[in-house]
């Protein structure tokens, strides 16, 4: 009976051939580790969002004078709706926590290189309209937050040369934020950016399909394969790798559940405080900062201030180099296992200096944090001339590099010290030692101790 | 793979701590517990009476504020049923109407038991006579904090350079007057911190008690939600862990043959 069903529709359906390739029989490799759950806990969240989104959308009014009192309409008088409202805005940062671990996987793992640099860039592409969905839906409980948050990121295309206040005001459709921004940002996150992601989220995972995961070692486990065509490493995703990640489901919404019911605010950075007070174009919040997912990049930008658009241009650029990784390291070895410990130290640093960043961008300007933000700015982008230089180690001349990139950094400092702007001066004479120390461990240090330099072999099939 | 969770959660935790040493002005604790149905009808009680003059809580209604502070004005909600539901229901209803609906609607009848609880000032005409309208208080807990409202209503001195002879230590040269100063008496300040100089109608500990309440009751009225969400997240919690002990055995017997 059932049998027949399923040929009746694989005659006008490719329904087992689907399963088959996608589930059953796609082969991945055995050996993924803890890392390489957050792919499908991204699809998870994808789908929490749009679920509890579409519930959302049934009780929000997108208007200036109801948007503020209809959220809290949905927290008190729709039944459920406070659990609705606190699985959306909880989404929201569990969506940006799991994208950032699985694109720090791909990073470790060397997962953006051949023959996956289409994974990469679509998974880019995903990555910046997920940024634009965030950004747009944070707007509408038009809290002051909102309001202002809002203000100063549509403010960055007045910083476009010529054209930029007439850019402005055409996204915003007025002159400052108000209902006609708020009815197109609703429109925009409700209807477009969804139907982008998911129809992106689909590519994703079809060209990553064709080409097979990656893994922690590196290995290319189509290169082996049995009599049969199998991969020797490989096994099917179904039921492997499905029951496998069903575990990370429950322990992923363990800890999803526990924010809801337990801390829905989570210390005022999944919901701000400032965002419990209605929009109001003439009260400014004491201290705007974007939800802490936007931080590291805020940070960039305030950092950069030789002209707002040069700030501008730096934390699109800090957007735009991730895109290029495939083609900056040229590192033919994946994965960091097999690569010099120097490399490995390099995407540590990255990763304390990304969340350095973004703990500075929920913070004040004050000197000591401001001079912080610059040099840990000026690390995220000498990261990828690191990553350049580390990808042919044999051959790479560090010290040459170390005193060009310890050159340019003091060349930054020449220009930008002011010895009558007092607080500002002393931070700039002793935080030099970031970048600089930031250089000397990943230039100097296998330069001088040859076993930070040398690479392992990559073995020929995975291990464990 | 140990080894990596533990470097994984160090990376989490990381930020976390650096998060949580922010911190403001020095706040007494509120001590409050939302669950205390006397301190929530005592809250309401002084709200209605003494803020809402001026401050609405226009999310919120009578009605649900009265069953969650254990005043159910459904039957159903009483935890009884048939004639004596409807009896309990129809008293509480009384009370609520009587001690805490002082309110009218556009046409000037009285506020039912379903209305919002609006403020008595039309917003514009408040927007006339302060220069700003006294904000809406539905979610201020949840902007501020209960400490900053149980020490905000304790903070008000005497100053003679404010129009309104008062300012507060918390927030400074607010527009405010102390409103409370009948209950409470006046206050000076000087290096050494708040003095009581001229004593109200209500010694400092049972005037510490009116504004723990009104505390509390705000804190209620910023998320209703809380009185539950708790109850339920524990019911979550265990399913969770059930759930991941079977998938993780299952897990394990499928993968027995993987080497």
């Amino acid at each position: 009976m059932m049998q027949g069903l399923l040929n009746w529709i694989d005659a006008r359906f490719p329904l087992t051939k689907v399963w088959n390739e996608h589930l059953a029989e796609y082969y991945a490799p055995k050996n993924f580790n803890f890392w390489y759950f957050f792919g499908s806990l991204a699809l998870l969240v994808l789908v929490i969002q749009i679920v509890s989104g579409i519930f959302l959308t049934m009780h929000y009014k997108p208007d200036e004078t109801m948007a503020y009192l209809s959220v809290e309409y949905i927290m008190r008088d729709v039944p459920g709706g406070w659990f609705i409202r606190y699985m959306h805005s909880t989404g929201a940062s569990a969506f940006f926590i799991v994208i950032y671990l699985h694109m720090f996987r791909g990073l470790i793992y060397g997962s953006y290189k051949g023959p996956r640099e289409l994974v990469w860039l679509i998974g880019m592409a995903i990555y910046l309209a997920l940024m634009a969905e965030a950004f747009m839906g944070y707007l509408l409980p038009w809290g002051n937050m909102s309001y202002w948050g809002a203000q100063v990121i549509i403010n960055l295309f007045n910083t476009v040369p010529v054209i930029g206040a007439d850019l402005s005001t055409w996204i915003r459709g007025d002159y400052v934020i108000a209902d006609a921004t708020l009815n197109r940002l609703f429109a925009l996150h409700v209807a477009a950016l969804p139907l982008v992601l998911v129809g992106l989220v689909f590519v994703h995972i079809v060209a990553l399909h064709v080409v097979g995961s990656n893994n922690p070692d590196g290995v290319e486990i189509k290169k082996l394969k049995d009599e049969n065509g199998i991969p020797l490493d490989g096994i099917p995703f179904h039921p492997y790798y499905t029951v496998k990640d069903i575990v990370g489901v429950g322990v992923f919404l363990l800890a999803f559940f526990a924010i809801i019911f337990f801390a829905p605010e989570m210390g005022g950075y999944f919901l701000e405080h400032a965002n419990f007070e209605p929009a109001n174009a003439l009260k400014t919040p004491e201290h705007i900062a974007p939800v802490w997912y936007f931080t590291p990049f805020y940070t960039v930008l305030r950092a950069v201030t030789i002209t707002p658009f040069a700030g501008t241009l730096a934390m699109f650029g800090a957007i735009v180099l991730l895109f290029l990784l495939p083609w900056i390291d040229r590192n033919p070895i994946k994965s960091w296992r097999y690569r010099n410990k120097a490399h490995t130290i390099n995407i540590l640093l990255f990763a304390v200096c990304f969340l350095v960043l973004g703990y500075l961008g929920v913070k004040p300007v004050i000197p000591v944090l401001k001079e912080l933000g610059t040099r840990m700015t000026e690390i995220y982008f000498l990261f990828f001339v690191v990553l350049w230089i580390h990808s042919k180690p044999g051959k790479a001349n560090y010290f040459m590099w170390f005193i060009i990139l310890a050159a340019v950094v003091f060349g930054i400092d020449w220009v930008r010290y002011n010895p009558e702007a007092t607080d500002d001066a002393v931070q700039i004479a002793w935080q030099w030692v970031f970048p600089i120390g930031y250089l000397a461990l990943t230039l100097l240090l296998p330069k001088v101790l040859k076993s930070f330099n040398a690479e392992k072999i990559v073995p020929e099939r995975v291990t464990s | 793979m140990r080894k990596q969770v533990i470097a994984f959660a160090a990376t989490l935790l990381l930020p976390m701590s650096l998060m949580a040493s922010g911190g403001g002005a020095h706040l007494e604790p509120a001590n409050i517990d939302v669950h205390d149905h006397k301190s929530l009808q005592n809250g309401a009680k002084y709200f209605v009476n003494y803020c809402m003059g001026c401050h609405g809580v226009k999310a919120s209604r009578y009605n649900r504020l009265a069953t969650d502070m254990g005043l159910p004005v459904v039957p159903a909600k009483t935890g009884k049923s048939g004639k004596e539901a409807d009896m309990i229901a129809d008293a509480n209803a009384k009370l609520v109407t009587e001690n805490l609906i002082f309110t009218t609607d556009e046409d000037g009848k009285p506020s039912s038991l379903g209305s919002l609880m609006l403020s008595s000032i039309p917003e514009k005409d408040a927007a006339r006579w302060f220069g700003a309208p006294p904000p809406d208080l539905s979610v201020v807990s949840r902007l501020r904090g209960s400490d900053w409202i149980y020490n905000y209503l304790k903070g008000f001195y005497l100053d003679s350079e404010r129009p309104t002879g008062v300012n507060n230590t918390v927030f400074p040269n607010v527009g405010m007057p102390h409103v409370l100063w009948e209950l409470q008496g006046w206050q000076a300040h000087d290096e050494h911190g708040l003095k009581l100089v001229s004593a109200g109608k209500m010694s400092p500990e049972e005037y510490d008690v009116v504004v723990r309440d009104i505390t509390n009751f705000l804190t209620y009225v910023g998320e209703p939600a809380q009185l539950v969400r708790k109850k339920y997240g524990v019911f979550a919690m265990i399913l969770l862990v059930v759930f991941i002990g079977i998938a993780y055995l299952l897990k394990k017997e499928f993968w027995k043959d993987i080497h």
